[in-house]
């Protein structure tokens, strides 16, 4: 599956906390090269700086030396703003807690991003039907998250990640907060995501058997280096 | 984002704290209540005090003398004030002054006593003769009966005590004839002539004497007024009996007691002692009192008074706004409250919106947008309760002035400029108050705002 140039370089990047005299080295020279439609498994024991890489990826932090370079461009010398476009447009991403906003329908969360996007109103229902429709949810879009089970803000979430066509999903525990057939079935979602063309996916877990059985490829980090790299089975 | 978006998910966001953002709205709404009221007041008592003035007459004439009435005898050494001889103050002069550019009207001061006969009793009063434009000045509004119906019409306005004296129902006059009853000058050899003559004026260029023939004039009452029409400048006290100014001119010039007028005239042609020239506003008063001072005549207004008055609304109305702004900025520090606690509450959300690709500028505007609804929001209430607030002020005052049969007026007025003023006083307030709140959002770091609580 992987091919030609890499969809993420990470060259020497390092994400540093001063607290105080302390220096907390969360991510410590972390260099790895993704090809594009691979699907990566983050591993590593809690405070092990998976998250914090995974946030570096998304564009969401800046690393304090090294370079993230996503789709030939480079997240650590652009403007915030163009940060924000490459958010909207490059990247989806996906949390443990949903992060679903709850006083909005499934319909009106998965709008969101094409909100943000500037899209067309007139092509964005069909986009938000057709994202929802792709994780299961297509007869739930008026719903409320708070009248959803786990599995299902999951998914939405998923659609909500999905609906900008990005080039790179970024999921962050996805299936933390999910029972084990639930979490199964999302892996199993995400698994039909990766063959989008050109889709690549860093998924950070805890579950090293699901990583094992979905991932094409496993890195385990450990005080904020990065132990292992190498293709999973 | 687009502003359609932005407005959608920022009307949004005040709907789902509906209470709290209703309350803050709500205060914005009292502070621009209370500078709406103030200022609606400052305004409406100006308004009031210009138009009294106005009627009087005080503000927007110039009073016009002969200059050598103003240099006495033992000042003649007095190099001239002005490169223009002093002039007669005639008819030809009068003419030449009501030329003159923003001049409603130039009229003498007629007024004279005499005695009038009604019911067959003879009452003495003071006779005023009052000049056409004066229906416009507003004095005659609120009157009883209707104005002249023309420049020389054979009518009369009583002043109402005047009229009490005639009858205390003053409203039954209006319709009845009086007698008024005056002494005519006539030429030797005498012009056999109806007293109801206009023609006074010729007679007197026959160089002759003459005799004094008691004559009478029937006036119909039209109108009883209250106010004083009359009382304008010149101190000569008040006329009781208003009749047209061309008819008053007529009987003065027939008058006995104009004999210094024939003596003094060089010319055969009168002279007026004094012409009040009425200018279109307060505004025009200055430049036309020096025109009439260049014409070689004595001038005069009372343009520093008017000046000195509106510096006077205008600190007025600022102090009225600077307290009323005192409220409109406890209100600022609500919006500021209520947007900081929004922050607080919605730190998760900010970090969803940004890890979904908002920039910093779009949190920013949507706080904004936010503060700018409560402010319109807040200032179109507040318009609307500061008008309540006006009324029942309004309300107030007349109750009291009807009390003590004291006319109604309006104290509190809220012009146009008003309306656009408090609602954008309301909205730029507002959006300054959102300023902080909405740098602070849009700076929060999505990856601590998102970290699993
Ligand atoms: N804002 C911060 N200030 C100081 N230290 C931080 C900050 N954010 C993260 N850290 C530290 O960086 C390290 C890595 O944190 P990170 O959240 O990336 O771990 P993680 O591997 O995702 O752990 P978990 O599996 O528990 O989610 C931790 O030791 C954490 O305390
Ligand atoms: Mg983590």
């Amino acid at each position: 599956m992987p091919n030609g140039q890499p969809a993420i370089r990470l060259d020497h990047i390092s994400r540093h906390y001063t607290m105080g005299e302390a220096v907390i080295r969360a991510v410590d020279d972390v260099s790895l090269d993704l090809p594009s439609g691979e699907f990566l498994a983050l591993l590593g024991s809690s405070g092990s700086g998976k998250s914090t890489l995974l946030n570096l990826i998304a564009g969401l932090d800046r690393p304090t030396s090294g370079a993230v370079i996503a789709h030939g461009q480079d997240l650590s010398t652009v403007s915030s703003l163009e940060l924000a476009r490459y958010r909207r447009q490059t990247v989806g991403m996906v949390f443990q807690s949903f992060n679903l906003l709850p006083r909005m329908t499934l319909e009106e969360n998965v709008e969101l991003p094409l909100r943000l996007a500037e899209v067309d109103r007139s092509d964005r229902a069909a986009r938000v039907h057709e994202a929802l429709e792709r994780v299961g949810l297509g007869k739930r879009i008026t719903h409320r998250p708070g009248e959803l089970s786990g599995g299902e803000q999951q998914r939405a979430a998923i659609a909500r990640a999905l609906v900008n066509r990005p080039k790179i999903l970024l999921a962050d525990e996805p299936t933390g907060n999910l029972d084990s057939a639930t979490g199964e079935s999302i892996l199993m979602l995400l698994k039909e995501i990766q063959k989008n063309p050109g889709m690549t996916i860093v998924m950070v877990t805890h579950e090293r058997p699901l990583a094992e059985r979905f991932a094409d490829r496993l890195a385990v980090m450990g005080d904020g280096k990065l132990l292992s790299n190498g293709a999973a089975r | 984002m687009k502003p359609r978006d932005l407005s959608d998910l920022a009307l949004r966001n005040l709907r789902e704290a509906i209470l709290r953002n209703s309350l803050t709205t709500l205060g914005i709404a009292v502070g621009v209540a209370s500078l709406v009221a103030m200022l609606s007041l400052g305004v409406g008592l100006q308004q009031l005090a210009s138009k009294r003035l106005s009627q009087s007459g005080l503000f927007d004439s110039v009073f016009v003398t002969p200059r050598v009435n103003l240099r006495g005898m033992g000042r003649a050494a007095m190099p001239p004030s002005s490169d223009q001889a002093p002039r007669l103050l005639d008819e030809s002069a009068r003419q030449e002054i009501s030329r003159l550019p923003n001049v409603v009207e130039v009229y003498p001061q007629v007024r004279f006593f005499t005695e009038v006969r009604f019911d067959g009793k003879p009452f003495a009063t003071m006779v005023a003769g009052m000049p056409a434009s004066s229906k416009a000045s507003g004095s005659f509004d609120g009157m009883q009966g209707s104005f002249f119906s023309g420049d020389a019409a054979y009518e009369t306005i009583l002043q109402s005590e005047f009229a009490k004296e005639l009858n205390a129902q003053t409203s039954t006059l209006i319709g009845k004839d009086l007698v008024l009853r005056y002494a005519e000058r006539q030429s030797i050899p005498p012009n056999p002539m109806d007293s109801k003559a206009t023609s006074a004026s010729n007679s007197e260029s026959l160089p002759g004497g003459f005799s004094v023939v008691p004559k009478e004039m029937r006036l119909r009452i039209v109108g009883v007024v209250d106010t004083e029409p009359a009382s304008g400048f010149g101190g000569y006290g008040n006329g009781r009996l208003l009749i047209p100014l061309q008819v008053a001119m007529t009987l003065r010039a027939a008058q006995v007691n104009d004999l210094r007028d024939i003596v003094r005239g060089t010319s055969s042609a009168p002279t007026f002692a004094s012409l009040t020239v009425r200018a279109k506003g307060p505004a025009y008063v200055e430049a036309l009192e020096a025109s009439v001072k260049n014409m070689g005549f004595g001038a005069f207004s009372l343009l520093d008074a008017s000046k000195s008055l509106a510096t006077f609304f205008r600190v007025l109305d600022m102090l009225l706004g600077i307290f009323s702004s005192l409220a409109l900025f406890v209100a600022t520090l609500g919006i500021v409250n209520t947007l900081v606690m929004a922050i607080l509450e919605r730190r998760r959300e900010i970090g969803v919106l940004k890890a979904l690709g908002a920039s910093d500028r779009d949190v920013k505007q949507l706080f904004f947008f936010e503060a700018g609804v409560m402010g319109l929001f807040g200032g179109i209430f507040g318009l609307f309760l500061g008008w309540l607030i006006g009324r029942a002020l309004n309300f107030g005052t007349n109750f009291y002035l009807h009390r003590r049969d004291l006319p109604s007026v309006d104290i509190s007025s809220v012009p146009w400029w008003l309306v656009l003023f408090s609602i954008g006083f309301a909205v730029l307030v507002s959006l300054v108050a959102g300023l902080y709140p909405a740098s602070r959002a849009a700076r929060l770091n999505p990856v601590e705002a998102l970290r699993y609580e």
